[in-house]
């Protein structure tokens, strides 16, 4: 299942050390902004009296990996959604794509490519939490194992009935995702995307093209087919005009 | 070749024609230039919120679609072997042929950096209709190329090659119509991915086959399209006695797309919001009412069918209503799910209009210099006598 984060929105004071942490962290340029670009990968924004994280809820299914052309947007086994900017072409169906319109673009540059928290893969790799876990002071961003964090979730729902809303965003939505969010607020009043099925939207487009290798198969045979009889239909025509030709000479 | 003959009586028309496609064209350079030099923020309205716009909406989705008249009747004349609409099918694969570069040149301004536009043929992620389009588009413009390369042989006097792509024609011609089947289809199925985005009007998951169905249509409209316009350019007779039937498989094609899209929206419970008449649901009408039920009902009626004007009218609002559903299913649909507006930038337009300028003047000229219409640039000057 790999690591993964939850965010307690309940326990968010505000003080945007995630987001700061996660410029140096990077090395992205500009200060943060108020919503996600090419060069802020998280950021907060006020809602219902909360503050709610903004960043990429890493999918078990990533959409915007199935969709990408090179393959440049992978999952890894550790639970980060990476990217490998030098395989990116730069055609942006991952924007498109993604249920979270997660991943953003370099519009300012001449040879643009995609922005987007990968998890501090990296850090992840060396046994490290993400440098926005690190940073927090109120715990409102938890690093750990899946597993860990769904049960740690599922206790604070439990124990303080009431103070949440029953539910844990991330478990299922667009497939369930390794970022996680519990809050005292329906979280459509916050923002975010509350009508994702639980199916990834991968499967819609897989359901079409793993049926392609069939398809050109049958398709193939079947054009064949429609030329062998109209041919042979034509020379039978012909054959049958010119007995005719001769019938007639005769 | 008597070109100078064939271009004499013309020059005074051509003259404004020619006016209008160097500005274009030089526009469409100098855009080029600052797109390569300051990105395409500084070129396009497109954002984070809306990253495709015209580009991939007219120039990728109707570049493709009205290029399908080249696989239509390709397979019409060599599978389904009605070999009396063979004149016409060069200027066909011409026409695809160009079409596919135009939104081959498209892609390479759209794309953040083009210049790895064959990461595609090395990375492979069989997962992404990207990935397919791509293969697509690569394979169907070589195998439109092939298809168009005996003329240019022909020309040249080359017959040995010539000859042997003649004999490989069945072949190469089912790839064709693979290749294109494929093709169209899964510019439809690009819009799969986002069930939660577009809007239930134009979302289904039969958009492959609408995509598909919708493309021979169009393709076929502009068959007759571009038979009237090098017709009035050159001065040549409108084949009607080709174009009838053809129109009457338009109707077909755009019949069944009609009730396939009825379907959909009814699958959708989507009726209602045709009903609100908001947004969505005008721009729904005005795309159906003009492009699907106007030129089926006009179409079938045979007065109509066979009278020049009325027919490429019909083919016309074919042509019009396939642009109308592209721009609804790549802009108007996706507007609301991005809480943005999409309006293409000036520069953005003057991409297109340059790609469409450059398309037909490579068309004209391609149809001066070898012989792709039945009467042929050197029996040429007879056709104008005749039109005169």
């Amino acid at each position: 299942m790999g690591m993964g984060l939850l965010i307690d929105a309940t326990r968010c004071i505000g003080c945007g050390a995630c987001s700061s942490a996660c410029k140096e962290q990077n090395k992205l340029p500009g200060k943060v902004e108020a919503v996600l670009t090419a060069y802020t990968w998280t950021t907060l924004q006020e809602r219902e009296g909360l503050n709610v994280r903004r960043m990429c809820m890493h999918c078990e299914v990533p959409t915007c990996a199935s969709v990408c052309p090179v393959a440049a947007l992978t999952k890894t086994t550790d639970g980060p959604v990476v990217y490998d900017a030098d395989r990116c072409m730069g055609c942006r169906y991952c924007m498109m794509a993604c249920p979270f319109e997660v991943p953003k673009y370099q519009w300012d540059r001449p040879v643009p490519i995609i922005g987007k928290c990968i998890l501090c893969a990296g850090r992840i790799k060396e046994g490290k939490p993400t440098a926005c876990a690190e940073a927090c002071p109120a715990e409102a961003t938890l690093f750990g194992k899946k597993e860990d964090l769904i049960w740690e979730a599922r206790t604070r729902i439990r124990q303080k009935p009431g103070a949440y809303v029953n539910q844990i965003y991330g478990l299922t939505e667009a497939g369930g995702t390794s970022v996680m969010m519990i809050s005292n607020v329906p979280f459509d009043k916050l923002g975010l995307k509350s009508n994702l099925p639980a199916e990834p939207p991968a499967m819609r487009t897989w359901q079409v093209l793993s049926n392609i290798p069939d398809f050109v198969g049958v398709w193939g045979v079947f054009l064949y087919g429609v030329h062998w009889i109209t041919a042979r239909r034509e020379d039978v025509s012909k054959a049958g005009s010119h007995d005719n030709g001769r019938e007639d000479r005769s | 070749m008597n070109t100078a003959a064939t271009l004499a009586p013309r020059r005074f028309r051509p003259g404004f024609w020619t006016i209008v496609f160097v500005v274009l064209f030089l526009a469409f350079c100098t855009v080029t230039v600052i797109r390569f030099t300051k990105g395409l923020g500084a070129v396009t309205h497109l954002s984070d919120q809306f990253p495709w716009g015209l580009w991939i909406g007219f120039d990728l989705l109707c570049g493709v679609g009205l290029a399908a008249g080249a696989f239509t009747l390709t397979a019409v004349v060599h599978l389904f072997n009605l070999k009396r609409f063979e004149p016409i099918v060069r200027p066909t694969i011409l026409t695809g042929f160009l079409g596919y570069a135009f939104v081959i040149v498209a892609l390479l301004l759209d794309l953040g950096q083009p210049w790895r536009i064959w990461h595609a043929i090395v990375y492979w992620n069989p997962h992404s209709v990207m990935f397919e389009v791509a293969w697509c588009v690569m394979l169907y413009t070589t195998v439109l190329a092939v298809e168009f390369s005996p003329v240019v042989f022909e020309r040249f006097g080359f017959h040995a090659p010539a000859r042997i792509i003649h004999r490989l024609i069945t072949p190469l011609v089912i790839l064709g119509v693979i290749l294109s089947t494929l093709h169209q289809s899964s510019l439809g199925s690009l819009y799969l991915i986002v069930p939660s985005k577009l809007h239930p009007l134009w979302y289904s998951p039969m958009l492959p086959l609408h995509f598909y169905i919708s493309a021979i249509g169009a393709g076929i409209g502009m068959v007759i399209l571009e038979s009237y316009l090098s017709g009035r350019a050159f001065h040549r007779h409108l084949e009607m006695d080709l174009l009838e039937p053809l129109a009457r498989g338009m109707v077909v094609a755009l019949g069944i797309y009609g009730l396939m899209r009825l379907q959909a929206i009814r699958r959708n419970h989507a009726f209602g919001s045709i009903l609100e008449f908001g947004y969505e649901g005008q721009m729904f009408l005005l795309e159906f009412t003009l492009g699907v039920i106007l030129p089926v009902v006009l179409m079938s009626f045979k007065r109509l069918r066979t009278h020049p004007d009325w027919l490429v009218g019909g083919a016309f609002l074919a042509v019009l209503g396939f642009v109308m559903n592209r721009l609804n299913v790549s802009i108007t649909g996706m507007e609301a799910a991005s809480g943005t507006r999409y309006l293409p930038s000036g520069m953005e337009i003057i991409v297109s209009l340059g790609l469409i300028a450059t398309g037909m003047a490579v068309f004209a000229f391609a149809v001066r210099v070898f012989p792709i219409f039945p009467d042929g640039p050197a029996t040429h000057s007879s056709g104008s006598e005749e039109g005169a």
